[in-house]
């Protein structure tokens, strides 16, 4: 174990991001140097794991804490702190937030949701073939799928789609907004959902929104207004941006690997596996951030870190970390052995894992069932990648069949 | 100690997140990456519904002593 200096520290992320291509110095600094000292564009220096096992321990050991970043100048992508809610807190108080809105995204809730997303599929593909090719696949599929969705889950009229779509930016953007308008934008969205709060207090519906409101109005001790505010804005804005990005980032990948996708078209019943390869394939933040606290002295990768400094876990090292995953830069739909943590591990770990599993199931399965000669319409080189945000992911897709 | 509830951990279902672990340290802990209960049966406590009902993947089943599901629901 070596107790390293806390000066020299690498500009993180290394590169700006390039598609979907991770940077090759995760692979290196796996090899040699498992622990290092980073800098984000804000915040304070850091520790960064980039092995399985370190990244792991990071997320999952109950001696790093999220709560501890409260306060603190924390290392992070974007210009405003990431605040006081649900990502940053502990257990036991993580678990009262967690409880209240966790029973709706259970395997068996989100089952009950499936053949509802299979037919919002299937309608947008058949608008899709009837406005004919090409089509923008992000604007036209990828993104009201998720939308209407999580829409209908929370208790969100669809039809606002293009109000809090736009506001939702703020949970993701890095420069591609001023801070100003970050706060303007997130401030709407609090005060768009308070309304919607309000609503249900006068006329009580069946959705998570109002289980929520009434849960606070039963307990007022236990949960303040903000909190389910706060939760509520959370929930729809993170429940469908990362999804949005993800399904023509999948389909991308596809794609450009034609003999897997091929293959995919040959034995469809590969679909659930070629979705958790996909997770683990596709580095879907440009960086990671939301760093654990140490509150002890702990060693991590031959490293001791001392009680009181963060640590960042990155997913996408961990997920390409060869001691874990045979041939980890192949894709490969079939993977038989896959413990990835596309959607983090811990306390923290994705609430609306198992949504998400489904609907891009649901919307990959049906882009390949629906389009058996789905193409990208333009050069791969005319394709625009989204910049200024924390994921990667395409601005626009022109598609035909 | 009368009418002990038992928690059941699915293995094969269990992804390790430890979400069980934090929320009721008393009742699980993790092995070898899996989460599995420090006692078969417990005195009926609403923290293992918690971790019943959290869990992403629904691995695990907390049931009376007649085998009735109790969580989740």
């Amino acid at each position: 174990m070596t107790d390293v200096a806390r000066t020299a520290a690498r500009s993180y992320p290394f590169s700006a991001p390039d598609r979907l291509q991770l940077d090759p110095h995760y692979a290196q600094l796996r090899r040699e140097e498992p622990l290092t000292r980073v800098q984000l564009p804000f915040g304070e220096q850091a520790w960064l794991a980039t092995r399985y096992a370190d990244v792991r321990t990071v997320l999952g050991d109950a001696r790093f804490s999220r709560a501890a970043s409260v306060g603190r100048d924390e290392p992070r992508l974007t210009p405003r702190q990431i605040g006081d809610g649900i990502l940053s807190m502990d257990p036991p108080e993580h678990t009262r937030l967690r409880r209240l809105v966790a029973k709706a995204f259970t395997a068996r809730r989100v089952e009950q949701l499936r053949p509802r997303a299979r037919q919002i599929a299937d309608e947008l593909i058949d608008a899709m073939v009837a406005a004919g090719p090409p089509v923008d696949l992000v604007e036209h599929f990828a993104t009201p799928l998720p939308i209407q969705v999580i829409c209908e889950l929370l208790g969100v009229p669809f039809a606002d789609r293009h109000l809090f779509h736009v506001w939702s930016e703020a949970i993701v953007s890095t420069t591609s907004l001023t801070p100003e308008r970050i706060q303007e934008y997130l401030d709407n969205l609090h005060g768009y959902i308070g309304e919607l709060v309000e609503q249900r207090r006068r006329e009580p519906t069946d959705d998570l929104l109002c289980a929520m409101v009434q849960a606070r109005d039963e307990q007022q001790d236990r949960f303040t207004e903000q909190e389910i505010v706060q939760l509520a804005a959370g929930l729809l804005a993170a429940g469908h941006e990362t999804t949005v990005t993800q399904l023509p980032n999948f389909a991308y990948v596809l794609l450009t690997h034609p003999d897997e996708l091929a293959r995919l078209r040959a034995e469809p019943e590969l679909l659930p596996t070629a979705i958790e390869e996909l997770m683990r394939f596709v580095p879907l933040g440009v960086a990671s951030s939301f760093a654990r606290y140490a509150t002890e002295d702990i060693e991590v990768g031959g490293v001791l870190v001392r009680a009181g400094e963060p640590v960042i876990g990155s997913l996408s090292s961990a997920n390409r970390d060869e001691t874990v995953f045979t041939d980890p830069d192949r894709l490969d739909l079939g993977r038989e052995t896959n413990p990835h943590i596309g959607f983090g591990h811990g306390v923290h770990h994705c609430l609306g894992a198992q949504l998400a599993r489904m609907e891009l199931q649901v919307g990959i399965g049906t882009l390949v069932a629906r389009l058996p000669g789905l193409r990208i319409a333009v050069p791969e080189s005319e394709l625009t990648w989204k910049s200024g945000i924390i994921v990667r992911g395409l601005a626009r897709m022109p598609v035909a069949w | 100690m009368s009418a002990d509830w038992r928690i059941e951990v699915d293995a094969g279902r269990c992804i390790g997140s430890g979400g069980c672990v934090g929320m009721a340290p008393a009742h699980f802990l993790l092995e070898s990456g899996r989460a599995v209960p420090t006692a078969p049966a417990v005195e009926p406590t609403e923290t293992v519904i918690d971790a019943a009902e959290s869990c992403p993947v629904e691995a695990i089943a907390v049931r009376d002593a007649d085998g009735t599901l109790i969580a989740p629901a």
